[in-house]
C-alpha cells in the first residue's frame, strides 16, 4: 500500500509545485532590475527550492520502499535462506512456478478473500448505520465520537490477544454467553467457519468507529435544504437516508471500501496472534485461517526460506494492483454513469 | 499551500531546512558498526548477554554475583520473552553480521543447525578449563565434526509423569507414585492402556486423562537416539519405526478420545491446569515451575510425578561465545562459571531447572530435592534416574524444532478436526517436504 500512495502523490506534486512560486517572483524582479548575480541565485532558489523541499520524501521513498521492493524481486528468482543470505542460486521463475501450483497459495488467498468479506460488509454497513446515529443532534455527541474512534487507537496485538481469550474454547466468555442459550462449546480456533469469524469480529471492532467517522465527516458536508427539500416531498427519513445520504457520501464510501479491501489484503497481525504460537504462523493446524500475510510469514520465519517469502509478497504486491486497477475501472465507470 | 510559501519566505531558511532534512537522513544511515556491545573501558570490561525465557541466570541473581566477585566486570543481559523471536533475531543477526551479543543462548533444537551452518561465528569452547563435569551427551549436542565445541550446557530436560492422585483414584487408579510408575513401565503402549482404564472408570466424563496428544508423541521420539534424522543428516522419519510407532500410538490415544485436545502452552492449556480438566501431562522438568504456578495452590498437593516408561530429554540450553566479540575471554569465564556444577545446582533449588552437570546431579541439594507442590515427589531421584536413561548419544536434526511443531500440528488435525490419521500423516508429511526443502 505504502507504495501506491506514494506514487500516486508523488504523481501529483512536481506538475503543481513549480507553478505556484513563479508568479510573485516575477514582480519581485521587476522592483529589482541590477545585480545578476543575485537574480541568478534568485531564479536558482526559485525554481530548485521546490525540488529541494521534495528530495527528502523521494530519498526515503527510494531507500526503504522502491529499493526493498526491487531486491525482493531480485530474491524471489533465487533459492536463499536466512542464514545464508549471500548464497543465492539463481533458479529463475521456478519459485513462482511453484507458488502456483501450491496449494497452501490458493488456500491463503482463498482465505484472505473470504475473512476480508466477512469483515468488510458488516464493518462497513455497522460504520454507516453508526455514522447516521451520530449525525442526529445528541447530548455529549463529542463524547460519543471520541468513543467510536477508541479502538481504533487500541494496538492490534492488544485487541487480538483479548478477543483470543474471550474466544477461548474451554473457559472463554463468549462459549461461556453462548452455553446459556444452548450452544454448545463452539471451537473457534478449530473450526474454519468460526475461526475467520472470530478474527473478522477483531478487525470489525477496530475499524468500524474509524470508518464511521469518516462517513460523519462527509454527512456533515451534505447541504440541509436537500434534506428539507425531500422532507417537503413527503420523503420518509428512511428514504431520506437512501436518496439523500448515501449519494451524498458516494465518494466517500468508495474510498472506505478501498482502504479496507487494501487492509485486508495485508491482514497479518490478528491472525497470527488469535493462533498463538506454531498455529498462528500456520493459521490453524489445518490451515484454516492462514492468509496470504501469514504464509508469508511462515515461508520466511519458520521455513527460513527468503526466496520463496520474497514471491509470496510478490504475488500480494501484483494482487494488490489487480485490485487498484479493477477499483479505477469501477470509478471510471461510475463517474460516467452518475 | 498559502502557509508553506509564508514559512519559507526567505532563502536562508529554505537552505537551513533542506540541509537539515538531508542531515535527517544520512543520520539513518550511519550508527550501527557491527559490534556486540561489550568491550574494555577505563579498566572496566562489559559482557553482553543474549537470552530467551526464564534461563534464570538474571532471575537468580547470579550475574549479579558474578558482578560482585569481579569488581571490573559489567554484565548487560537482554532477555527475549519467547524463543521463535529469540532465534529469528539471532538469524536476522547472524546473516547481517551486527546486533549480535558476546554471549548468545542457543535452545536444543537450534543446536545442529547453528553447528552445521554457523559454526565459524562461534568460539572454540573445548578447551575451556574446567567444563569436563557435563552428562556425556549434552556436549556431543553442540559439537561439530571438526570437535569444536560451540556451547557449554545450561539445563536438560529428562521426563517424567505429572498426575493428578484425585482423578486417579475417583477413576478406580492407584494413587502412589510407585504403584503408577508400574502401570505403564517400560512402554509407553501401557500408558495408553492405562489411560483407557482411566475413562472406563472415571465418573467424571469431562475430565480427559492427558493433555495433548503431542505431549505423548514427543515424549516417545525424544527416548531414542535417533528422532527425525540419522548420523549422516539425512531425513528418516518416513521410515523410522520409532516415529511410526510414536504416532500410531498418539494418534490411537488422540481417537479414542483419551485426551482433552489441548495444545501445551497455548491459551486454553493454563485455565484447563487450573480447572482440572486433565489428569496428566507428560512433564520435563522444567514444566513443573509452571504447573505449579498455573494450577495454583488451590490444587497444591494434588499432583504428584511418577517415572515415565522410558527415560527421554525435551529441552535444554547452551551458552555460546561469538567470535566477533572484542571481550572473548572474559566471555568464555563467564559461561564456564555459569555454567559450572554450583551455580547449576542453584538454579536447580531456585527455579527447577534441571542441571546437565554429572556434577551437579550428585550434589546432596539436587539429588534429595523433593516438591512440596507435588505432594512431596522425590523430583532430584525421579528426574536424575531420567537423566541417566536418556541414550548416550543424541543424533540431532538441523530443522528438528520444526519438524517437532509440524508434527503436533498434524496430531491436531486428528485430535480437533476429526481428520483420519492416514489423511494427516499425508498432510504432515506434504509440510514437511516444504518446510525442509
Amino acid at each position: 500500500m505504502a507504495t501506491q500512495t506514494s506514487t500516486a502523490a508523488a504523481g501529483g506534486q512536481p506538475a503543481e509545485e513549480p507553478a505556484g512560486p513563479v508568479r510573485p517572483a516575477r514582480g519581485r524582479r521587476q522592483r529589482r532590475p541590477d545585480g545578476r548575480r543575485s537574480t541568478l541565485l534568485h531564479r536558482l532558489d526559485v525554481r530548485g527550492a521546490p525540488y529541494a523541499f521534495i528530495v527528502p520524501f523521494f530519498a526515503v521513498f527510494a531507500a526503504f520502499s522502491f529499493y526493498p521492493l526491487i531486491y525482493t524481486a531480485w530474491i524471489s528468482l533465487h533459492r536463499v535462506e536466512l542464514s545464508s543470505l549471500d548464497l543465492m542460486e539463481w533458479v529463475a521463475f521456478d519459485n513462482y512456478a511453484a507458488l502456483l501450483q501450491d496449494e497452501r497459495f490458493w488456500n491463503a488467498l482463498s482465505n484472505t478473500i473470504t475473512i476480508g468479506v466477512l469483515s468488510t460488509v458488516p464493518q462497513l454497513l455497522m460504520a454507516l448505520g453508526l455514522a447516521h446515529l451520530l449525525n442526529y443532534r445528541l447530548r455529549g455527541s463529542t463524547f460519543f465520537r471520541v468513543a467510536a474512534l477508541t479502538p481504533y487507537a487500541t494496538s492490534v496485538g492488544a485487541a487480538a490477544l483479548v478477543f483470543t481469550m474471550l474466544f477461548e474454547r474451554d473457559f472463554g466468555m463468549i462459549n461461556w454467553t453462548l452455553s446459556l442459550v444452548g450452544v454448545d462449546n463452539v471451537d473457534w480456533e478449530g473450526n474454519k467457519w468460526a475461526a475467520q469469524i472470530a478474527i473478522s469480529t477483531i478487525v470489525i471492532w477496530r475499524w468500524t468507529g474509524y470508518n464511521a467517522l469518516l462517513y460523519l465527516a462527509a454527512m456533515q458536508a451534505i447541504p440541509r435544504d436537500r434534506y428539507e427539500a425531500a422532507a417537503i416531498d413527503g420523503a420518509s427519513r428512511w428514504q431520506q437516508f437512501l436518496k439523500v445520504t448515501i449519494p451524498g457520501i458516494r465518494p466517500t464510501i468508495i474510498f472506505t471500501i478501498v482502504l479496507s479491501t487494501i487492509g485486508s489484503t495485508q491482514l497479518f497481525g490478528e491472525p497470527l496472534i488469535f493462533g498463538q504460537g506454531p498455529n498462528g504462523i500456520t493459521g490453524g493446524a489445518d490451515n484454516q485461517y492462514q492468509t496470504l500475510g501469514l504464509l508469508l510469514y511462515e515461508e520466511g520465519w519458520k521455513n527460513y526460506q527468503m526466496g520463496r517469502a520474497a514471491t509470496v509478497a510478490w504475488a500480494m504486491f501484483l494482487l494488490l494492483i489487480l485490485v487498484f486497477a479493477l477499483q479505477r475501472l469501477l470509478k471510471r465507470r461510475s463517474s460516467r454513469s452518475s | 499551500m498559502k502557509s508553506t510559501r509564508k514559512l519559507f519566505r526567505t532563502r536562508g531558511t529554505a537552505v537551513i531546512s533542506a540541509v537539515a532534512a538531508l542531515g535527517l537522513l544520512s543520520a539513518c544511515g550511519g550508527g550501527d558498526t557491527g559490534g556486540t556491545g561489550g568491550g574494555v573501558k577505563d579498566g572496566k570490561t562489559t559482557i553482553t548477554m543474549g537470552l530467551f525465557g526464564v534461563m534464570g541466570f538474571k532471575e537468580t541473581g547470579l550475574l549479579d554475583e558474578y558482578m560482585k566477585q569481579n569488581p571490573n566486570v559489567r554484565i548487560e543481559a537482554e532477555i527475549a520473552g519467547d524463543e521463535q523471536t529469540y532465534y529469528t533475531a539471532l538469524q536476522n543477526h547472524l546473516a547481517a553480521g551486527s546486533g549480535l551479543k558476546d554471549i548468545q543462548g542457543i535452545e536444543i533444537g537450534r543446536a545442529k543447525e547453528l553447528v552445521d551452518k554457523q559454526a565459524d561465528k562461534f568460539v572454540d569452547l573445548s578447551k575451556v578449563s574446567g567444563t569436563d563435569h557435563f552428562l556425556p551427551w549434552k556436549l556431543s549436542q553442540v559439537t561439530g565434526k571438526d570437535g569444536k565445541v560451540i556451547g557449554l550446557g545450561t539445563d536438560i530436560g529428562p521426563m517424567a509423569v505429572c498426575y493428578r492422585k484425585d482423578l486417579f483414584e475417583q477413576a478406580g487408579l492407584p494413587t502412589d507414585r510407585e504403584q503408577v510408575a508400574k502401570l505403564w513401565d517400560g512402554d509407553w503402549a501401557k500408558f495408553v492402556a492405562a489411560g483407557k482404564d482411566f475413562k472406563a472408570g472415571s465418573k467424571d466424563g469431562k475430565v480427559a486423562f492427558m493433555d495433548s496428544a503431542s505431549g505423548l508423541f514427543n515424549a516417545m521420539i525424544y527416548g531414542n537416539s535417533e528422532q527425525f534424522y540419522d548420523k549422516g543428516g539425512k531425513l528418516i522419519y518416513k521410515d523410522s519405526p520409532v516415529v511410526k510407532e510414536a504416532w500410531n500410538l498418539a494418534s490411537q490415544a488422540a481417537t479414542t478420545g483419551l485426551t482433552a485436545k489441548l495444545r501445551q502452552f497455548q491459551p486454553g492449556w493454563d485455565p484447563g491446569l487450573a480447572n482440572s480438566t486433565f489428569a496428566t501431562t507428560v512433564c520435563p522438568a522444567w514444566m513443573l515451575a509452571h504447573i505449579s504456578e498455573k494450577a495454583g495452590p488451590q490444587n497444591k498437593g494434588k499432583w504428584d510425578v511418577a517415572k515415565a516408561p522410558k527415560g527421554a530429554n525435551w529441552g535444554g540450553s547452551f551458552l555460546g561465545v561469538m567470535e566477533k566479540s572484542p571481550v572473548k575471554e572474559e566471555a568464555k569465564k563467564l559461561v564456564a562459571w555459569l555454567t559450572a556444577p554450583e551455580q547449576q545446582a542453584r538454579l536447580f533449588e531456585k527455579l527447577g531447572n534441571f542441571p546437565s552437570s554429572q556434577k551437579a546431579l550428585e550434589a546432596p541439594q539436587v539429588a534429595n530435592a523433593k516438591s512440596d507442590y507435588f505432594s512431596g515427589a522425590p523430583i532430584g531421584q525421579i528426574f536424575g534416574a531420567a537423566a541417566q536413561e536418556i541414550p548416550d548419544e543424541q543424533v540431532l536434526g538441523r530443522k528438528d524444532g520444526t519438524i517437532k511443531d509440524i508434527f503436533s500440528q498434524g496430531l491436531s488435525l486428528i485430535e480437533s478436526q476429526n481428520q483420519s490419521p492416514e489423511k494427516a500423516w499425508k498432510t504432515t508429511d506434504e509440510r514437511i517436504e516444504k518446510a525442509v526443502g
